[in-house]
């Protein structure tokens, strides 16, 4: 532990280092993290909660980092004191932008690797991100503590993957502490400290920003030129918006304002702004007054990915759904989202999202901090239809799909690296086939471990894509993937008709291969779930006028209830109390009721995913 | 397993009923109900609350201390009513009632006529298991006051009755009946339909064996699979496959076809009488707004719009009466939008039916469209304004209930 730490805005660059933790979601970056923080006595053993880093609930009970932070510890070596600043990286494919911005902010990276697992395809992809970024690399063996750790096995890997011996690999255990100090020595030796202009106008990368509900946003910076002070006017170079810094400082890991930032530190910025789209990831902040001519590389406005539409159960919840979708929207720059309304479902949003991920936690957030019933409709791309007049459509939503006259449709396509144990090969390859894709490449990582990359339509991987994979490879299997481009394809929209009347929330966008068997599924679930009405219930899947497949719901024929005498008739009043409580949920279809468990059921992955 | 009793509130352990609920007794026809909690074996279908002899242990209650258990609670039952009503019907259930021996039936029945006064047209009803019951016994009750005994017949066919665990002989049916009416007693049977493995042809079977018989009524039930119950398990299991609604349906119309041509009219959804004075006027209390005391453990009351229930378990039964207190483990009282619900759901099974005047508009709204659909009787409706099933209407009650009551 450093005697005392160093001031920020007065700490010369060559006692500064900046490093993020590569890791795979439970390969323990959270707990080496935790260690680390209390190693260098920056929180002690009291304040000390499981995975401090990680703010939201969500994120805890996950054990994954959604939003990444960056905390400042001091550390002593050879009778110098440094500052290091850890920044913490969230570790999804949905995120792949934050994370090169989050890498971007780094001179080295600790590359972290449970021992007793060996590296993920995710963990992969974000290595290649960093030595492409020329980041040093620091190779580190983590769980060693674990009865089934293999480090001997998994250090050869790792020396294999980034060209060093496998000595050079440290063993840490995150849990019990072994191998902690060692490895923040080995920071401060192995990294380089950065550099940069001290005297040019100031120039400061944005890798994070969130939104607080007492202090607006916060927005973390990595200072490259110059610096910045209290009080200065600031400018966001890619809106050219000025505000007023009104509070500047480092996590140590609560916030401590400072007397500024200079080149080479990391701190985080306050400008009383309420929503983090004025303060994008990526952008270059400056000096208003004196602002740098250059903007840093590397910047990107956030692009959805995923569209769904969100509605609710309940129609009179619309506007609260409407209101937490404003407050979440502070805090996430990359959702975005407009009002729909589907005939089947009501009134809702089409929300893009990042990923799959990235809708989960959407999801979940808005039913468990904002207390809402959801129906959420089969996720999907977003598509280009270019009809026989040269118009052109972008097709967020399956039901707007246009029939006839339509000239092609390009879908979104992804170089994915699934990283597995080689026999799983054939398994992998089979379901990539089906899935569309087309191989790339192949690369033993070592004897029993194989990295195969292929281009996929995103659809497919939206669709059930990963599930399958960890079935097929009892669950051996990791995947990463990237947008890389679009693609022509022969893709058709499938409707789902129940007595002849479209079911828009049913509407899929599907390849003309699978739409058969995409109906048939779609048909046969929904006949499942959707209670006997009165009436026969027609079932059909068809694309434009023709039909492909068909099911019947035949009329019920008997609901009565046999016997009813004394004891039966409180349950039966009771069940009818039930069910007027539930009436105002039915959604009707023309003159079938579904309930919306029926809409939930048919809709979710999982009901895809088990056909 | 018998099956949950459902949720309310507290009852209070004197049993005390509120001065509005005892107001009504003069008005409506009140009636006793008396559970008899033991069976020799549980059959694999049933979820009613029954005991063999070996779950109770040799410390817990037993048939021979039950009479005196019973008759406690009849004497607070007396206390509670205040000034004693008439009793207009008796009906002993179970269980199988007839485990007791016929003289202590014979001595509750004595403890209630000596406790209000049994009307002199009354009805007094015991099951009776048809391989439990003999000449001798019948005598015994019909001495004692029983006019009339309905006996667990449920099927013919012996494959169905193996699968429903029902131990009799079909043969003992027969028997049992002759020997009931040698006693001059009414005689009900009970058939149940839709049991896994039961043909149309099976069905038919047990129903002209049923008539054959020329019982004075006759009740048809679907069988339902009940949570908890060893047939639940075994169809869980994969074992005997689930009964089936449409099976069941057209059982039902085959039913009402036969019965009625066996000159059998249908007065509530599953029972059938060869004479309106043979209706069971017991059950008709339950669907009429009637009051009844419900005597013995886990047995339902309702008095004036308060309903409650007893604690389940005979020894707990047992412990309670002992003490003094009510057995009652539960009670509600019914707000006027329930009464009125109850009322919806329980006039429409019988062939009254109820009349249009008495719904709410969201009532009378649906009835046109029930009548459209086939489910409401047009005859009834436009002559004598009242909501008389059909027997597409009997098969779809439920539906019906909801539409009434504005539920779609």
């Amino acid at each position: 532990m450093a005697r005392t730490a160093l001031q920020p805005h007065a700490t010369p660059p060559d006692l500064i280092r900046n490093f993020c933790i590569i890791a795979h979601i439970d390969h323990g970056k959270s707990t080496l993290a935790d260690r680390m923080l209390q190693i260098t006595g920056v929180v002690d053993g009291r304040d000390m909660r499981a995975q401090y880093l990680d703010k939201m609930d969500i994120e805890r009970e996950r054990g994954i980092t959604i939003k990444s932070q960056a905390v400042r510890m001091p550390w002593e070596l050879d009778g110098t004191t440094y500052a290091l600043n850890m920044i913490d990286t969230p570790g999804h494919v949905d995120f792949t932008y934050e994370v090169s911005r989050s890498l971007a902010a780094c001179e080295g990276a600790v590359l972290l690797v449970d021992a007793a697992q060996g590296i993920e395809a995710q963990t992969l992809a974000n290595l290649y991100l960093a030595m492409e970024n020329d980041l040093a690399i620091i190779p580190v063996l983590n769980k060693i503590d674990l009865p089934a750790a293999q480090p001997e096995k998994f250090a050869e890997e790792l020396a294999g993957l980034i060209g060093c011996e496998p000595e050079d690999c440290l063993r840490v255990s995150g849990k019990t502490g072994v191998g902690v100090e060692p490895l923040l020595n080995e920071i401060v030796t192995q990294l380089p400290p950065p550099t940069g202009d001290a005297d040019a106008p100031a120039r400061a990368m944005i890798f994070d920003s969130v939104y607080d509900t007492y202090r607006g946003v916060v927005t973390y910076v990595r200072v490259i030129d110059g610096n910045l002070n209290p009080r200065e006017k600031i400018a966001m170079m890619s809106t050219r918006a000025t505000h007023e810094l009104l509070e500047i400082g480092v996590s140590s890991p609560e916030p401590t304002p400072a007397k500024g930032l200079g080149v080479g530190e990391v701190g985080y910025l306050i400008t009383g702004v309420k929503d983090v789209r004025q303060s994008k990831v990526g952008d270059t902040v400056t000096n208003a007054a004196k602002p740098a001519k250059e903007a840093l590389g590397g910047y990107r406005d956030p692009k959805p990915m995923v569209f769904s539409g969100l509605y609710p159960i309940d129609g009179s919840d619309y506007p609260d759904l409407r209101d937490a979708l404003d407050k979440l929207k502070l805090n996430d720059a990359a959702l975005v989202y407009e009002p729909e309304t589907s005939a089947a479902l009501g009134f809702g949003f089409r929300i893009g999202f990042l990923g799959m991920l990235h809708l989960e936690i959407v999801r979940e957030r808005l039913e468990r901090e904002f207390d809402l019933d959801l129906i959420s409709t089969l996720p999907n791309v977003v598509y280009d239809v270019t009809m026989d007049d040269g118009k052109v459509l972008t097709v967020t939503n399956p039901s707007e799909f246009p029939y006839g006259k339509v000239s092609s449709v390009t879908e979104p396509v992804v170089r994915a690296t699934v990283l597995a144990p080689s026999e799983f090969i054939g398994a992998i390859m089979e379901l990539c086939q089906q899935k569309r894709g087309t191989l790339r490449g192949m690369d033993y990582l070592s004897e029993e471990r194989v990295e195969m990359r292929y281009t996929l339509p995103l659809a497919e991987i939206v669709f059930d894509f990963f599930d399958q994979l960890k079935s097929r490879t009892r669950g051996y299997a990791s995947l990463d993937y990237e947008p890389d481009g679009d693609q022509v394809a022969d893709l058709v929209k499938v409707d789902i008709m129940l007595q002849g009347e479209t079911v828009d929330a049913f509407s899929s966008i599907v390849h003309k291969d699978k739409a058969y068997a995409y109906g048939v599924m779609m048909a046969g679930k929904l006949k499942e779930l959707i209670p006997r009405q009165q009436f026969e219930v027609p079932i059909q899947a068809a694309i434009g006028s023709r039909i492909i497949a068909r099911e019947n719901i035949r009329a019920i024929r008997k609901d009565v209830l046999a016997k009813c005498y004394g004891g039966d008739i409180s349950r039966k009043r009771k069940l009818l109390e039930k069910q007027k409580a539930g009436k105002k949920r039915m959604k009707n279809i023309g003159s079938v009721e579904v309930p919306p468990e029926a809409f939930i059921a048919a809709l979710s992955n999982d009901a895809v995913t088990k056909k | 397993m018998p099956s949950a009793l459902p949720d309310g509130d507290p009852a209070p352990s004197d049993g005390r009923l509120p001065q509005a609920s005892l107001e009504t007794l003069g008005h409506h026809q009140f009636g006793l109900y008396l559970h008899v909690p033991f069976c020799s074996v549980r059959c694999g279908y049933c979820d009613f609350n029954t005991y063999t002899l070996t779950e109770l242990g040799v410390d817990g209650a037993s048939v021979a201390t039950f009479a005196a258990a019973a008759l406690r609670e009849l004497a607070l039952a007396r206390t509670v009513l205040g000034a004693a009503p008439v009793v207009d019907t008796v009906f002993v259930g179970g269980g199988t009632p007839t485990m007791l021996a016929a003289g202590d039936l014979a001595r509750m029945l004595h403890g209630i006529r000596e406790g209000f006064g049994l009307a002199p047209d009354a009805e007094v009803t015991t099951e009776a298991n048809p391989d439990s019951v003999t000449p001798e016994g019948l005598a015994v009750l019909a001495e004692a006051g029983f006019t009339r005994v309905s006996l667990g017949m449920q099927s013919a066919v012996p494959h169905v009755l193996r699968t429903l665990e029902r131990t009799h002989d079909p043969d003992n049916v027969e028997r049992a009946v002759r020997a009931a009416r040698a006693a001059g007693l009414q005689v009900s049977l009970d058939l149940i339909y839709g049991t896994p493995g039961e043909s149309l042809d099976d069905w038919r079977t047990s129903l002209d064996a049923a008539t054959s018989l020329a019982p004075d009524h006759v009740s048809a039930y679907a069988l339902v699979v009940e949570d908890g119950t060893k047939l639940a398990a075994q169809v869980r299991r994969g074992q005997v496959p689930a009964p089936e609604d449409d099976d069941e349906a057209a059982k039902y119309e085959i039913a009402d076809d036969h019965l009625a041509s066996a000159g059998y009219g249908w007065y509530e959804v599953s029972n059938w009488a060869l004479r309106d004075d043979a209706r069971c006027r017991h059950n008709e209390g339950y669907w009429a707004d009637g009051n009844w005391w419900g005597i013995g453990p886990g047995a339902h009351s309702h008095v004036g719009g308060v309903r409650w229930w007893n604690v389940k378990h005979p020894n707990a039964y047992a412990a309670r009466v002992g003490e003094g207190l009510s057995p009652a483990h539960g009670r509600e009282t019914l707000t006027d939008e329930q009464r009125y619900d109850e009322r919806v759901l329980l006039a429409v099974r019988l062939v009254d039916g109820l009349p249009i005047g008495d719904l709410r508009d969201e009532g009378r709204v649906a009835v046109a469209g029930l009548i459209a659909d086939g489910l409401v009787d047009a005859t009834a409706a436009l002559r004598r304004q009242r909501v008389v099933l059909t027997r597409q209407g009997r098969l779809l009650t439920d539906t019906v209930v909801r539409r009434l009551l504005g539920l779609r």
